[in-house]
């Protein structure tokens, strides 16, 4: 067994992202870089009503345009099976449940020809009236059994309205943050192949899994999981909107199986925006009730937000307040309302984000209406143990994040706000928090004759380096040096594993990892001599131990500081320094989770500055449709930002003692720039995000 | 995307010519507006008559001490300069504050000035809009318009003209040289080649019909003017203004000998401040005088439901614009200590 006893650990240091020269040369290939011999491409046509019915498809001007194989239309579609997402039920049948519902797929032998076709498909529709727009007080809103993440849309302890009522202090606000769109840099894109021969499907899918891929294309195409290979080998981005197979994959799939050809299928930019899901807006209310030091009494956070008709997703904001602070007498509660929109879906740390913006806002409205630092109000609200659950947290360091994040913030020097000439210059602090969820995987390793190792695993690398991490995890369980596994990921042919999603993966994944590699260490320190050409192998399946129920809440935290420079002549709002301080177990790659943590940050960034879809009341759809229009962030609006992390030593969360780290960036970051703004100009703004419009009128529009 | 035909063109006739021979084509400069466009079937020209290889890429020094600037020159070549920076900050400034690096790189002076509107109804053919389709209707006036126009709107149309370039040219009183097959050159002052909407939506310019943009012509800074660009966004970079103001300066004896304000993100065209400009001259620039000069201009505003803070914004730009230039410009009264 050739194992260094004194190689360094490789898990910790800060490996670089083993793919990272294929990506930046173009040797990487994506979904849609995959062009089978006799490849065709779809172009799908959206529905141009917010509700009604399809009438009528003619697709004759279409089918006459050169080198177009066919259009598939509800009329004439392939029957498909039973489907656990009613978004993936494509072309089944005449009704058009909101704008951009696709109605028709153009097929053809170039890309240009399947655009050209579709541009003709002459679509009639009966229009029914519509509601697209979500009120607080919706006549249609109802109170689901569930939130997103299987929460309770309903928790109560204790009498929060009597002990509102008995509060001798009371914040009552309302907080509104507006839909928001994913767009990941790569649009969602497939390469189907039907081997009919084979009677074999390949799909090369933009996903954050190719596992449910194949679940649910053989499911509609009703075959076996055997018959579908799913690949989702480099992929450009997904933040939750490529967590489950979304419609892209599956029209290339039929349409595959239909014509007997190759077909790719990539998404316009245009099209995202009402096919793949979005963060639904969300209406808050939070009451807090504190005694004069600060001691909350009693917290209601209420949350309205929409779904759409076709599939009922809650955003589940209200969820973190169950987590955060220690409250005798809590209320926690969603209501959803149906309406004629594309239905929402996951979108970087779904619930958290929203919910921590109104939260973590109204902790500072009452550290202000008291008269209390922020950073002490919350010490002082520090929990024992969850308020909702009772259970003891297997680790929880928010105040050493909070305390932390000042020293380096240099949050006592800034608590007065300043004016540079026009410019008011203001500072914030808010908490975050991200639950450790784990998911069942399996994994397999393999010691070759020549040295090497190497790791198969089902996961996938959605740009966040789990390739490399995950070798690094395998490195320090087989006590060798990082260079000498390599790690297959992102193919239905390994080991089962478990989507990228719910900043799980590295948990989930490396759990698998590690078993097979300590297994495969156990195994070659039995093996005596040469191994065998084949090599040897061990595998691990963590079925057992992720899917029982920890006897703790396990939960990352965090601290956000931020700085933002408030323009009184343009109402432009800019961050001139922001910092994060996480507390998030073991932190497996310093490089790679810095990353995250930082994109984390510069999404909330845009949360709370420029990010914002527009839900047109007239149409039923979002105004905002390309990246010129949908602000995420640019270079230039991006300031200093340091993300940090303490060292935390959680022994009940897997065997590397992680807590995942992709979206708690997120969390937390847009109340610390709102609250930041408060500090400088006084005006508490209550809807995100905070743009010109919004801020010249509240300054009182002339400077 | 209607497939189409591609010419390429290496001199004005020949481009001119191909345009009488090609019914329903379009020029194409940089390209970075009208491919997305074609892609999304709002334009759907026959045949593309391309012009980037016309000889028009070159910046001159004029004898009267103006510049001209011949069409096919970059934005980014355009704005970097040295006479643009030094004789015209504003222009400069104006052009760096549009798109993107990447853009600026691709986009032409010529095509800056012909892009159409970023109004979301005018680029989805699934929508009414008079611009696109005269007859159809405005969606934006009862939609989503808080990016629209407050000033010179019509009925038929709320569109905004997305230019930065075209808002610092109407200010610095530049001229638009023009060029077609039949009639030869004729120029157009910069302020008035872009039209207000009235019954005609659907025509952005006084541009006749195969008619080419060959050069933009400055003429020489008036002494001792100073100017600027001003852009308010959401964003910091890569996002047309909510408002935007060029200003140029020119004090004598602490009076105002020349000022020229041009407001973008406002107008279906870049809005020159006639009546500001003509209460401002001669007059001491003080505060008061500027902002009762702006207001004046914005009374004409006619905001809708959800832009009204376009005019509060575009005051505020205007008034620290002038500001601004009042503390660079040669001329003016020594700075009083702040109160």
């Amino acid at each position: 067994m050739p194992t260094t006893p004194d190689t360094p650990s490789a898990l910790g240091s800060p490996a670089r992202r083993s793919e990272g020269r294929e990506k930046v040369t173009g040797a990487a290939r994506y979904a849609a870089e995959h062009t089978p011999p006799g490849c065709a491409y779809a172009w799908p046509v959206p529905a141009t009503i917010a509700r009604g019915r399809v009438t009528s498809v003619d697709t004759a001007p279409a089918t006459a345009v050169p080198g177009v194989i066919g259009v598939l239309t509800p009329y004439d579609a392939p029957r498909l099976g039973a489907a656990d997402d009613p978004t993936l039920r494509l072309l089944q049948d005449l009704s058009v449940p909101h704008r951009g519902w696709y109605v028709a797929l153009a097929v053809a032998d170039t890309l240009e020809g399947a655009r050209a076709a579709a541009a003709t498909v002459r679509v009639t529709y009966e229009t029914d009236p519509h509601d697209v727009i979500l009120s607080v007080d919706h006549q249609r809103a109802y109170t689901p059994e569930e939130a997103n993440g299987g929460h309770p849309a309903h928790r109560e302890q204790g009498d929060p309205d009597a002990a509102l009522a008995a509060a001798p202090v009371r914040i009552d606000c309302a907080y509104a943050v507006a839909p928001l769109h994913n767009h990941p840099m790569e649009p969602h894109s497939a390469t189907a192949d039907w081997d009919e021969e084979r009677h074999h499907l390949t799909v090369h899918d933009s996903s954050q899994g190719a596992g449910p891929v194949r679940t649910a294309l053989a499911a509609l195409l009703k075959l076996t999981d055997e018959d579908v290979t799913v690949v989702s080998e480099h992929v450009g981005g997904g933040f939750g909107c490529k967590g489950t197979p979304r419609p892209h994959v599956v029209l290339a799939a039929m349409a595959s199986r239909r014509y007997g050809r190759p077909v790719k299928l990539a998404l316009p930019r245009n099209h995202l925006p009402a096919t793949v899901g979005h963060r639904a807006p969300t209406l808050h209310r939070i009451r807090l009730g504190a005694r004069t030091d600060g001691t909350l009494t009693a917290l209601t956070h209420e949350v309205t937000t929409h779904t759409s008709r076709v599939r009922e997703f809650v955003e589940q904001a209200a969820v973190p307040a169950r987590v955060m602070y220690a409250v005798p007498d809590m209320r926690t509660i969603h209501r959803a309302v149906a309406l004629d929109v594309p239905t929402p879906s996951w979108m970087r740390a779904p619930g958290e984000a929203p919910g921590m913006y109104a939260l973590e806002s109204a902790m500072d409205e009452l550290a202000e209406t008291l008269g209390i630092d922020p950073i002490e109000l919350r010490v002082r609200n520090e929990p024992r143990t969850e308020p909702d659950s009772g259970l003891p947290f297997s680790s929880r360091h928010l105040v050493e994040c909070l305390r932390e994040g000042a020293e380096r913030f240099g949050w006592a020097d800034c608590r007065e706000p300043r004016r540079q000439g026009p410019h008011l210059i203001g500072s914030g602090v808010a908490a975050a928090t991200y639950p450790v969820l784990v998911a069942p995987s399996t994994a397999r390793a393999h010691a070759l004759p020549d040295g090497g190792y190497l790791v198969e695993i089902n996961a996938t690398d959605i740009g966040t380096g789990a390739r490399t991490v995950l070798a690094q995890v395998a490195a320090d369980a087989l006590r060798v040096p990082l260079d000498r596994v390599s790690v297959a990921i992102g193919h239905t042919g390994l080991p089962a594993a478990s989507l990228a999603g719910g900043s799980s993966g590295t948990g989930s994944w490396g759990w698998a990892v590690h078993d097979a590699c300590t297994a495969l260490t156990a195994r070659l320190e039995r093996h005596h001599g040469p191994l065998p050409t084949v090599g040897l192998s061990a595998s691990a399946d963590t079925t057992q131990s992720a899917k029982q129920k920890s006897p703790y809440s396990r939960h990352a935290f965090g601290a956000h500081f931020a700085e933002v420079r408030v323009d009184t002549i343009t109402g432009e709002v800019r961050a001139r320094r922001m910092l994060g301080v996480f507390a998030a177990g073991r932190i497996l790659n310093p490089l790679t989770a810095r990353s995250q943590f930082k994109g984390g940050m510069v999404m909330g960034l845009g949360m709370a500055l420029t990010e914002h879809s527009t839900m047109d009341a007239e149409f039923g759809d979002f105004a905002e449709s390309d990246l010129a229009a949908y602000h995420v962030p640019a270079h230039a609006d991006v300031p200093t930002i340091e993300a940090h992390w303490i060292d935390e030593h959680d022994k009940h969360l897997n065997p590397m003692g992680s807590k995942g780290i992709g979206e708690i960036g997120i969390v937390g970051t847009a109340a610390a720039i709102g609250n930041a703004f408060c500090h400088a100009t006084g005006h508490r703004l209550r809807e995100l995000p905070l743009t010109p419009d919004r801020v010249l009128t509240a300054l009182g529009g002339a400077g | 995307m209607k497939p189409f035909a591609y010419v390429r063109a290496t001199s004005l006739q020949e481009a001119a010519a191909a345009y009488a021979s090609h019914p329903g084509s379009r020029y194409i400069g940089g390209g970075t507006n009208l491919v997305d466009l074609m892609k999304h079937d709002v334009e759907t020209p026959d045949t593309l008559i391309d012009l980037t290889r016309l000889p028009l890429h070159d910046i001159r020094e004029l004898p009267t001490g103006g510049l001209r600037v011949e069409a096919g020159v970059s934005n980014t070549d355009l704005a970097v300069h040295p006479l643009v920076r030094t004789r015209y900050p504003a222009l400069s400034q104006a052009l760096l504050a549009g798109a993107s690096g990447q853009l600026r790189n691709v986009a032409t002076t010529g095509g800056n000035l012909l892009q159409r509107t970023r109004c979301p109804y005018f680029q989805d053919v699934s929508k009414p809009c008079n611009k696109r389709e005269p007859g159809t209707g405005c969606a934006a006036r009862d939609g989503v318009h808080r990016d629209h126009a407050v000033l010179g709107h019509s009925e038929h149309c709320i569109a905004t003209h997305p230019s930065d370039m075209a808002v610092a040219l109407a200010a610095l009183d530049a001229e638009i040289e023009l060029y077609d097959g039949e009639h030869g050159t004729r120029r157009v002052a910069a302020a008035g080649f872009h039209r207000l909407p009235g019954e005609h939506p659907e025509r952005d310019t006084v541009l006749r019909p195969g008619e080419i943009v060959t050069a933009v012509l400055l003429p020489p800074p008036a002494p001792g003017a100073v100017s600027l660009y001003r852009k308010a966004r959401d964003r910091a970079s890569y996002a047309f203004a909510l408002a935007s103001v060029a200003a140029v300066l020119a004090l004598h004896d602490g009076r105002v000998r020349h000022v020229a304000l041009a407001f973008g993100g406002l107008a279906h065209r870049p809005w020159r401040a006639t009546t500001a400009e003509e209460r401002l001259t001669g007059a001491v620039p003080t505060d008061e005088a500027v902002r009762e000069a702006v207001d004046a201009e914005l009374a004409a505003a006619r905001p809708l439901p959800d832009n009204a803070f376009k005019v509060a914004l575009a005051r505020n730009l205007a008034r620290d614009a002038v500001a601004t230039l009042v503390r660079s410009a040669p001329g003016a009264p020594p700075a009083r200590p702040q109160p």
